[in-house]
């Protein structure tokens, strides 16, 4: 059984979304999309001022068998990205949820966020596929 | 691991037998000089052959293993293939010596261009692609340039089938072009109102592999180039698994307007390690005007490349001179000693020998894929039982296989096959080869039912134990460096 | 049945085991429509006497003159060890590495083949091979369109001093991915690429630069001058070079005050035999930045479950396996056997070895270029530095001399006028160290009495 925090949001893509207090929210991918990876080997993550949109690739999570573009759940500018995954990219099996975070991003559309799964959704998308 | 052949170096030592004698260089201004000298070992002509030799005896290859590799087509490489290819007047020639000194070379360039013609049932063949992904890039591109000479822009899109090899939609971006993907039915088939639904006035063309990846024949395919052809796309047959159809069915006939040969696979030239291959193109009357150059063309009894200025709606050149000529030759050759009658043969006995293994693996208890189809060169076997119920996983299996003598078939491959081996026996194998094998996968499933940790160990007769990707894509080692101790 | 091994009493087991009473009963899913119908167009087969006749036969005709050609492709000297070991049935019947416990011995020596391309080089990283030189500039460009993510024009600027050929193949394989390519005119005088060319793209957003070296005049260029100008104008700087040369010149990762971001050419020189233009190899080296933007396949050194040394194939989720359609390339295999002889051919030659053929072909064409231009009317084009490759004007019309040579047993040089209209009557000759001073009279008299 993989792990979702009631206290994020999910997308069908298996990214997870922490709205902060100050209007950014953070984004990485979910303990169950690493488990289907395996071993991180490389993140190639945006740059600081990138604009992203909702539903388009952002970043690239990759392992010794499988490459997988990660999508951004939500429109918006990045702000910061995790310098750690360049020399760690292992922290996103490790710690998806916290250390293994992808982004930062300013939120463009509050609106969007409603269009994302609770942790009770996102489990019976997970549920869904296994079938 | 060797020691590396530079721990081997000692300063001053040199193979003197193979030096030209010194002379000083004039005339070169110091600003334009190396100051240091390359990383290049300094060791005595027999250390380098012993240690290339003893090197070459940590490999599996077709000479000292059975080697089924699915979609490779690993057959026996007849020796006479690469002596006639060494001898000095082919091996010697200059690629801008004149046409007149290379008659005998363009002459069986030229006849092999006619007998790949003939068959695959297409209009004409250009030799020069130097492998299959280039043979591929040249068919999307010849199918780009048709569509643009009749000023036919608006098509945007190639459409791929889901179990594809990955070249084909790398190939069609490089040509500019985006990827549509379409499922495959259970059965094995291509899903026909999918492919309905996804073609139109953007559709470009259409890339397959007949039969297809996973090992089956595409039984509509007749169905499948109508619907294509009356959306005005064209359709690409990758020729990866030819072997299974030589002299059977020609793609020309199957209504398909490019295709490729890997002749590294059917015609047998040399795998050697990851290449030199050899991809020649051929093409339906309407692409004639845009195959790549150059071409050999007979005038008289003469023959000569053709160039630019005799193709100007080529797509151009994908290699500085003519392409992989030595690996062209190694295939006539082959072709040659084949002839009418043995390439025939190939198809059959390969698709014998495929059959009797699947066979015989379901008779051990191994799960196939698509049981209800008849094996064509090669076929699928899924292990989802085993991975699942044992915890022996394909590459388990394929890491097993070796320590009993046999390479691993291809693994994980097609995609949407759970832990699959891809098996391709070829024609070249005897039946005590295919017996072998067959007693070594029941042998391990026997060993997982015991004792699954005994796989996951494997290989323990090699030269290296399983090797650590992860760590060798994470820990980036590509070069030696001295000094450089891995521990 | 040439090759098949099968016994009659094989197949009728086979086919009991399989359940079917005919081999061509298992071709039932094909449509009987779709079979082809009579005999294939086909001579019959032959032995391997027959065939090994008359290929010898063929073969004997070919090439049986004095080369003095280069324009990409130089005859320099092979030992017998080389291809002795190189086809070895373990290199020469194996496939790409996938299985790595299987596959140490290739894996190793494309490891070494690395070590000392990138050194060679001057660079940090080399990946295990392309196709030839011309796919190398090919894929030297598009990776510099991949790696420069802050240039929006994918403008690459291309001096006609590099081979016509690889021009020609850069713009094919390009063409269809919205890469402009602008071609540099080339100095008259001194045959080389001028900066003061390339005043009027400063400020503007170019994506890359190449700087070939020596150029196809056999002439070095301002490889300093023109690195310096890529940094200064952001653009990635590709060098394409010859690696013989790379034993005495200076290497591309120290030219300019940072050196050049990616540097690729033609690996037939080391090893290679002419073949009438291939198999030969590609090579491509860069700094370590830009390697994930690297094609192609890459060998590793790891470990192993017991902690020992060993080598795989890595960095494999760039490749059209797994990335498919976002894949860096759609190149799946090497040169793994040219890459096989050209790694036992660096390893004979060592670096002394490399610099004592490249010190006599300089010497053997001056000598040859000083002799020919004694001759009336013959004289050299630039005047830039020559490093073996010297182009050469002709009072005579070039094709009909190079043919009148040819009859002679010469073949004199590459036909200059088939690629740059303005030297029409020139030719270009390379005399490497595999000629003696004999050779170098005997083309000296032969041109002069086709001359007279």
């Amino acid at each position: 059984m993989s792990n979702i925090p009631d206290t994020l949001l999910y997308t069908s893509s298996h990214e997870w979304v922490e709205v902060l207090s100050d209007g950014t929210a953070r984004i990485g991918i979910t303990d169950h999309a690493q488990e289907l990876l395996g071993d991180m080997v490389y993140v190639e993550v945006p740059e600081v001022g990138d604009e992203v949109k909702s539903g388009e690739e952002c970043a690239v999570v990759e392992s010794v068998k499988a490459a997988s573009d990660v999508y951004s759940p939500i429109s918006g500018v990045v702000v910061a990205v995790n310098e750690t995954l360049a020399e760690n990219p292992g922290l996103v099996n490790g710690d998806p949820y916290s250390d293994g975070w992808i982004m930062r991003i300013k939120i463009a559309d509050q609106g969007e966020l409603e269009e994302l799964f609770d942790a009770e959704s996102y489990q019976d998308v997970i549920d869904e596929e296994d079938h | 691991m060797s020691t590396l052949i530079f721990e081997q170096s000692r300063p001053n030592r040199i193979a003197v037998a193979q030096m030209a004698s010194a002379v000083e260089v004039k005339g070169i201004p110091a600003a334009l000089r190396r100051t240091t000298r390359p990383l290049l070992p300094q060791v005595s002509e027999m250390q380098v052959v012993r240690h290339y030799t003893r090197l070459s005896q940590k490999n599996f290859s077709i000479d000292t293993q059975f080697y089924p590799l699915g979609s490779c087509t690993m057959k026996y490489n007849p020796r006479v293939c690469n002596s006639v290819a060494l001898q000095p007047g082919f091996a010697g020639r200059h690629p801008y010596a004149p046409d007149t000194s290379g008659q005998g070379l363009l002459a069986s360039m030229y006849d092999l261009q006619e007998l790949l013609k003939e068959v695959t049932g297409m209009k004409g063949v250009s030799l020069t692609p130097a492998a299959g992904a280039q043979g591929e890039f040249a068919g999307v591109a010849m199918i780009r340039a048709y569509h643009d000479s009749r000023n036919d822009t608006a098509r945007s899109e190639i459409i791929v089938p889901d179990a594809a090899h990955g070249t084909n939609p790398a190939t069609a971006i490089m040509c500019g072009y985006k990827v549509k993907e379409i499922p495959t039915k259970d059965c094995g088939d291509i899903d026909i109102d999918a492919l309905k639904a996804a073609v139109g006035p953007q559709t470009a063309g259409i890339m397959l592999t007949n039969p297809s990846t996973v090992g089956v024949f595409e039984r509509n395919i007749k169905e499948i180039a109508k619907i294509v052809h009356d959306a005005g796309g064209l359709l690409y047959y990758d020729g990866a698994n030819l072997n299974a159809i030589l002299g059977k069915v020609r793609p020309g006939d199957m209504g398909f307007d490019v295709i490729h040969m890997n002749l590294h696979k059917t015609f047998s030239t040399p795998h050697g390690g990851g290449g030199p291959g050899a991809g020649p193109v051929g093409v339906s009357g309407r692409l004639l005007p845009f195959l790549p150059i150059p071409m050999v063309t007979k005038e008289g009894d003469k023959f000569r490349w053709l160039t630019e200025k005799d193709r100007p709606e080529s797509i151009g050149r994908l290699s500085a001179f003519t392409g992989n000529i030595g690996v062209l030759i190694r295939a006539y050759v082959y072709a040659r000693l084949l002839g009418r009658e043995g390439m025939e043969r190939v198809a059959e006995y390969a698709t014998l020998n495929a059959n009797y293994m699947a066979a015989e693996l379901q008779k051990a208890g191994f799960e196939l894929a698509y049981p209800e189809r008849r094996a064509t060169h090669e076929f699928i076997v899924t292990l989802k039982k085993e991975a699942k119920e044992l915890n022996a996983t394909a590459m388990d299996f394929a890491k097993r296989l070796l320590d009993y003598g046999f390479h691993a078939p291809t693994t994980y491959f097609p995609l949407m096959v759970p832990e699959c081996l891809l098996i391709e026996p070829t024609e070249t194998e005897s039946k005590d080869v295919l017996d072998g094998f067959v007693a070594a996968m029941a042998k391990i499933k026997a060993e997982a039912q015991q004792d699954s940790s005994l796989l996951k160990g494997a290989p323990y007769t090699l030269p290296s134990r399983r090797l650590d990707d992860v760590r060798a894509a994470r820990e980036l080692d590509l070069t030696w460096k001295a000094g450089n101790v891995v521990s | 049945m040439p090759f098949i091994p099968h016994t009659e009493q094989d197949v009728t087991e086979m086919l009991d085991a399989i359940g079917v009473d005919s081999i061509e009963a298992l071709f039932d899913e094909i449509p009987a429509e779709l079979r082809v119908k009579g005999v294939l167009n086909i001579p019959d087969g032959m032995n391997e006497m027959a065939v090994a006749r008359l290929m010898r036969e063929r073969a004997a005709g070919d090439a049986t003159g004095l080369n003095f050609i280069g324009a990409g492709a130089y005859e320099h000297h092979i030992p017998q060890a080389v291809w002795d070991i190189a086809t070895r049935g373990e290199f020469y019947s194996a496939y790409t590495p996938y299985q790595a416990e299987a596959s140490q011995g290739t894996l190793q020596l494309l490891y070494e083949y690395q070590t000392m391309t990138a050194s060679l080089n001057g660079l940090d990283v080399s990946n295990a091979s392309l196709y030839d030189g011309a796919s190398a500039l090919s894929e030297a460009v598009l990776m510099a369109v991949r790696a420069h993510r802050k240039s929006k024009s994918k403008r690459v600027l291309m001096p006609s001093t590099v081979h016509p050929a690889y021009r020609a193949v850069v713009r094919a394989v390009v063409k269809n991915q919205g890469i402009e390519i602008v071609e540099l005119p080339y100095c008259a005088e001194a045959g080389t690429t001028l900066i003061s060319e390339l005043k009027q793209y400063e400020g503007q957003d170019i994506t890359a630069l190449v700087i070939p070296q020596p150029n196809f005049f056999g002439v070095l260029e301002d490889v300093d001058g023109l690195t310096d100008w890529a940094a200064a104008n952001n653009a990635i700087a590709i060098a394409v070079v010859n690696p013989m040369t790379l034993s005495l010149l200076k290497p591309p990762g120290q030219w300019g005050q940072n050196g050049v971001d990616i540097s690729c050419g033609e690996g037939q020189p080391l090893g290679i035999p002419l073949s009438s233009g291939g198999p030969y190899y590609g090579f491509i080296t860069c700094k370590q930045a830009h390697v994930r933007q690297l094609p192609g396949r890459i060998i590793g050194r790891t470990v192993d479950l017991d902690g020992k040394p060993g080598f795989a194939l890595t960095l494999q989720a760039r490749e059209q396996h797994i990335r498919r359609s976002k894949a860096t390339s759609n190149i799946c295999t090497n040169q793994g056997l040219m890459v096989t002889a050209s790694t036992i051919f660096m390893s004979l030659m060592g670096a002394e070895g490399l610099e004592r053929a490249a010190a006599q072909s300089i010497s053997n064409t001056q000598i040859l270029a000083d002799k020919l231009c004694a001759i009336n009317g013959v004289e050299r084009v630039f005047a830039g530095v020559n490093f073996h490759e010297v182009v050469l004007r002709l009072p005579k019309p070039v094709a009909g001399v190079l043919e009148a040579l040819a009859e002679r047993g010469i073949y004199g040089g590459y036909n200059m006028g088939t690629q740059y209209p303005t030297l029409s009557d020139c030719i270009s000759v390379c005399a490497t160290e595999t000629k003696t001073a004999a050779d170098l009279d005997a083309y000296s008299d032969a041109l002069k009495a086709v001359l007279a």
